[in-house]
């Protein structure tokens, strides 16, 4: 087997491999280690990589803890940074012959949707290297997509697993609100936070929720018992299945290009059995305004533990994004604003989470689009931070109401990835994952592999 | 112009639970080494979360149960968020908006013995933040405290007169010490005290517009001295003509003055959110339950005591001081039937005599000195042989009686001359005394 | 809703971040026109509406009170800028 060869594997098949013998734990992690040295100069996806590792080579966001290795969140006030523990994540991966071969460059504290917040240089698209990866979890997604990895793990808090993972033409899990521990990952916005598979296949990112899922004892708001992997006999088609599509999605700022890839998608779907239905999720419009007031007010307290003096630098060191946000959470929940502030964004999560819940009385999974555009210029929405936060308008309300996300590889405009978003009911990732799955056996988009 | 002080407490009581209140450090860390006493989620480490600890929690319902509040349907924990090394998250888990316990009272008594009740606005549960120590310039810091449970109750602005603060605060460590949630010590720090303290024109309805918070109270003694002076001062200032402002004041013992720490300007604004790491609380059905598993409270108690046993109100107060007295009170009871001791002989004898009771062993050593003294009073032979001549005088039927061999008739002899001495006698020398003059 | 720089420097004090003059001018503007989007929350009706402030719907999720392991000392202060006898050392601060 070529070199090449063993890296395009899946984590399924290099599980297999493994166990037949065709190639060794050494020889695969060699083989990883290799390609790392020689791709990451130019992608800067890893901020650190391991001089020597063992079994399955997963990358690993540099969001989440890593005992003795250093993690930095994407931020100059984390540099040099040790932790003492394991996210529970991590501990899990571990038992499972799985091995930290890097950590994955990401937005400063997961903030940001192009990359372009890391303190350590941003991230670049294996596709085009002028382009964005998406972010946050824009390592994590390059690693992926340039095959410096098996798999990688990613956090998602308004759409940072799912949105790289569509830029990058990968596979991106968000799983519900409290299927994952986050034990271990550093807090960006606490009622968001996902640990979630950033994968090759959509039977790898299966294979990775059931290895992270499940009840630590350290999270309150991971009590759901884990996801589990019923064996064979995922279906080959999707016959009975309604898949709802929200005309929200498809309005005014969707890309037209991005708009034809995803309806040619939700064509096949329908060719494979699928009943089309429409649904409406009616509060979208608020989605944006709701997060930000939310997520802001939650950043403001999370990070107000950078003080210097048990770990990292002073707070001058954060970056411009993360103290932007801290300025816009701090206002919010200041005196006299709570009730106008965070108190109307906490009902209007509510109105947001009633349309699902009103819309999946019609269908058993959402489809759309994940971003309203393919990954854009480096440095192009720098600028104007708002508009970089209108490019989440599809990922924030899954986020909001707490339910399972799946991006799977779509198709391509002008030679860049599209990802087609599979939304769930709360705690049915197996129904996104069974949508995606038939879907990416009847396409070959998930095969195409970047030149770099 | 006669001013009236308007006087609120809040109190903090650390719970005795045997882990930290969100996560499972040990809890007991008064006198540890430094930071041998954290992890993750105690030194706010990145990535960290807090589990909430049961045992806190029904300790904090039993804490608002005992002070006669109602448990609410529906509570939270919220973030409280201020910047002090002593704090590592940046914010305190605390209650705000959605305490656990609210709308109780107690009943204090003033230095005249007047008795009122004092509405208690809310009992909440929070985490007690790391400790600090300054030492040339420079402040060291240990998070072995950070995260220990934690207990807030704070009153409605009732108190008109020092003595009655002193009194609630004396009645809530007795509390704490009953329930067993808490040594609310004082100069450990298990139990702080913080007053607020503002004077109004007697007679005003309305609550004056300002209002004086006391820190840094470490003793009741300091307490009540510190609202005095604070009184005497604010009413000083306002004959003046000042007008006063709210303000965070600290106790100088060795002074014995209040000094300024904090004006109004610097007001703290700490954007209390809900906690988004801990999901509700909905512990409204525990409270029959708590309830029921409460112990006797020394309010009860001392009325029962009174009851039941014809104490007087004041020697049962002293002996409700704490639940290990009070039981051996009632254990000694028990024994002191056995030798005809009253209740009320030996309240007295206990209270009188600073009489200590620790153990089972010292109960009984205390009802048969007791016992002994009573036999002592007696010791008089001479005494005693004459109310034996009386009782042969007045029984002639009796002394026939034995005299013709009737053992019983006796006995009959002995209780005359018990029922004649109260029973302040010992019976064997009684009967020595009445044999060897019946058989003369 | 327009943030002027004199309300960005006491949020700033409030959010304990050391901010130059040029940054509470950028944020004044960027803050402002942000708040100016999330206005439109306004026209959402939310008067019969209960707030949403966790999604997992649980409750009562509490843990038994038994003790766990605690970090060594020595990992405690691994990470800290200033140690001495075991303790994190700070600058100066007052006692409140």
């Amino acid at each position: 087997m070529s070199d090449s060869d063993l890296t395009k594997l899946t984590l399924i098949e290099t599980i297999k491999g493994l166990k037949n013998k065709q190639f060794s734990g050494e020889e695969l992690n060699n083989t990883y280690r290799e390609r790392i040295k020689q791709l990451n100069p130019k992608l800067n996806a890893y901020l650190w990589t391991a001089e020597k590792s063992s079994g399955i080579p997963a990358a690993i966001k540099d969001i989440i803890i890593t005992k003795n290795i250093p993690t930095t969140a994407g931020s100059k006030i984390l540099e040099g940074f040790i932790p003492p523990y394991d996210a529970t994540v991590i501990e899990r991966l571990k038992v499972k012959g799985i091995g930290v071969v890097g950590k994955t460059n990401c937005d400063e504290f997961a903030m940001g949707s192009s990359g372009e917040n890391s303190a350590y240089g941003v991230a670049k698209n294996s596709w085009d290297l002028s382009k964005v990866p998406g972010g946050s979890s824009s390592g994590s997604s390059a690693a992926v997509a340039s095959d410096m990895c098996v798999f990688a793990l990613g956090t998602d808090t308004g759409g940072s697993i799912r949105q790289p993972a569509s830029l990058c033409g990968v596979v991106g899990l968000k799983p519900s609100y409290g299927r994952v521990s986050r034990y271990g990952a550093i807090a960006m916005a606490s009622s968001f936070d996902q640990i979630g598979p950033i994968t090759k296949t959509v039977a790898d990112a299966r294979q990775v929720l059931e290895w992270i899922s499940g009840p630590d004892g350290y999270d309150g708001n991971c009590v759901e018992e884990g996801f589990r992997v019923k064996g064979k006999g995922y279906g080959e088609n999707l016959k009975g299945l309604k898949v709802g599509i929200p005309k929200e999605y498809f309005g005014k700022g969707l890309d037209q290009g991005v708009e034809k890839v995803v309806r040619e998608a939700i064509k096949k779907l329908e060719e494979l059995g699928a009943e089309i239905v429409e649904v409406t999720l009616p509060h979208t419009e608020y989605g944006i305004a709701a997060y930000y007031i939310i997520m802001a007010s939650e950043v403001s307290s999370n990070l107000a533990k950078y003080d210097g003096i048990r770990f990292g630098g002073t707070r001058d060191k954060f970056g411009d994004e993360a103290k932007r946000r801290i300025m816009l959470g701090t206002f919010a929940l200041s005196s006299g604003y709570y009730d106008d502030y965070y108190a109307k964004a906490a009902r209007v999560r509510t109105l947001i989470k009633e349309d699902f819940a009103k819309a999946f009385e019609k269908c058993d999974v959402i489809v759309g689009p994940v971003s309203p555009t393919v990954a854009w210029n480096l440095g192009e929405k720098t600028q104007d931070p708002l508009t970089m936060y209108l490019s989440d308008a599809y990922t924030i309300p899954a986020s909001l109401a707490g339910i399972p996300g799946l991006s799977v590889p779509c198709g391509f405009v002008n030679n860049l990835p599209v990802g087609l978003q599979i939304l769930g009911k709360y705690m049915d990732e197996e129904t996104i994952l069974n949508v995606g799955e038939v879907y990416e056996k009847a396409t070959s988009w998930h095969k195409e592999k970047p030149k770099i | 112009m006669k001013y009236e002080p308007v006087i609120g407490l809040e109190v903090h009581v650390e719970l005795n639970t045997k882990s930290k209140m969100f996560c499972r450090c040990s809890a007991d860390y008064f006198g540890k080494q430094p930071n041998t006493h954290t992890c993750p989620v105690c030194l706010g480490l990145p990535g960290a979360l807090p589990f909430t600890n049961k045992e806190a929690i029904k300790k904090c319902l039993q804490i608002g149960l005992a002070l006669n509040c109602k448990v609410v349907d529906l509570s939270r924990f919220e973030r409280k968020i201020y910047f002090y090394p002593d704090l590592p998250k940046g914010y305190q888990i605390s209650q705000y908006r959605w305490p656990l316990c609210v709308e109780g009272w107690l009943e204090v008594e003033d230095k005249d013995g007047k008795v009122s009740k004092i509405k208690i606005n809310r009992v909440h549960q929070e985490e007690d933040t790391g400790k600090l120590s300054h030492i040339g310039g420079v402040t060291l810091i240990d998070y072995n405290r950070s995260t220990v449970p934690l207990v807030e109750i704070v009153t409605e602005p009732d108190f008109t007169d020092p003595s009655q603060v002193k009194d609630y605060a004396k009645k809530l460590q007795q509390i704490f010490r009953y329930l067993g949630v808490s040594s609310a010590d004082m100069e450990r720090g298990d139990m702080r005290l913080e007053a607020n303290v503002s004077v109004r024109p007697a007679g005003q309805k309305e609550l004056p517009n300002y209002r004086v918070e006391l820190k840094n109270i470490n003793s009741f003694r300091f307490m009540t001295a510190a609202i005095e002076y604070e009184i005497k001062r604010q009413i000083e200032a306002l004959e003046k003509g000042e007008k006063l402002t709210q303000e965070t004041r600290g106790w100088n013992e060795a002074k014995r003055d209040t000094y300024l720490q904090r004006s109004k300007e610097e007001a703290h604004d700490y954007r209390y959110f809900p906690e988004p790491d801990i999901s509700e609380l909905r512990v409204k059905s525990d409270e029959l339950r708590i309830k029921e598993e409460i112990v006797e409270l020394p309010n009860r108690k001392a009325k029962r005591f009174v009851a039941d046993y014809g104490i007087s109100r004041q020697n049962a107060q002293v002996l409700v001081d704490s639940k290990e007295l009070a039981g051996y009170f009632e254990e000694a009871i028990k024994l002191g039937r056995e030798k005809q001791l009253k209740p009320q002989e030996i309240a007295n004898y206990i209270v009188n005599q600073k009489i200590k009771l620790a153990s089972k062993d010292q109960v009984l050593r205390a009802v048969e000195d007791l016992a002994g003294k009573r036999v002592g009073i007696l010791e008089d032979e001479v005494k005693i042989e004459k109310i034996v001549a009386e009782v042969i005088f007045e029984n002639p039927n009796s002394v026939e009686d034995y005299q013709k061999g009737k053992l019983n008739a006796l006995q009959a002899l002995i209780g005359g001359v018990m029922r004649k001495t109260q029973g302040k006698v010992n019976v064997e020398k009684v009967r020595r005394i009445l044999e060897s003059k019946l058989q003369n | 809703m327009k943030l002027t720089a004199d309300q960005v420097k006491k949020v700033a004090k409030l959010a304990n971040l050391p901010l130059s003059d040029e940054e509470i001018e950028k944020y004044s503007g960027q803050l402002s026109k942000i708040l100016d989007y999330i206005d439109q929350l306004n026209s959402a009706d939310t008067s019969e509406v209960e707030p949403t402030f966790n999604v997992t719907g649980l409750s009562n999720v509490l843990r038994e009170d038994k003790v766990g392991e605690s970090l060594p000392q020595e990992e405690a202060l691994q990470n800290a800028s200033q140690v001495k006898d075991g303790f994190f050392v700070t600058k100066g601060v007052f006692e409140e």
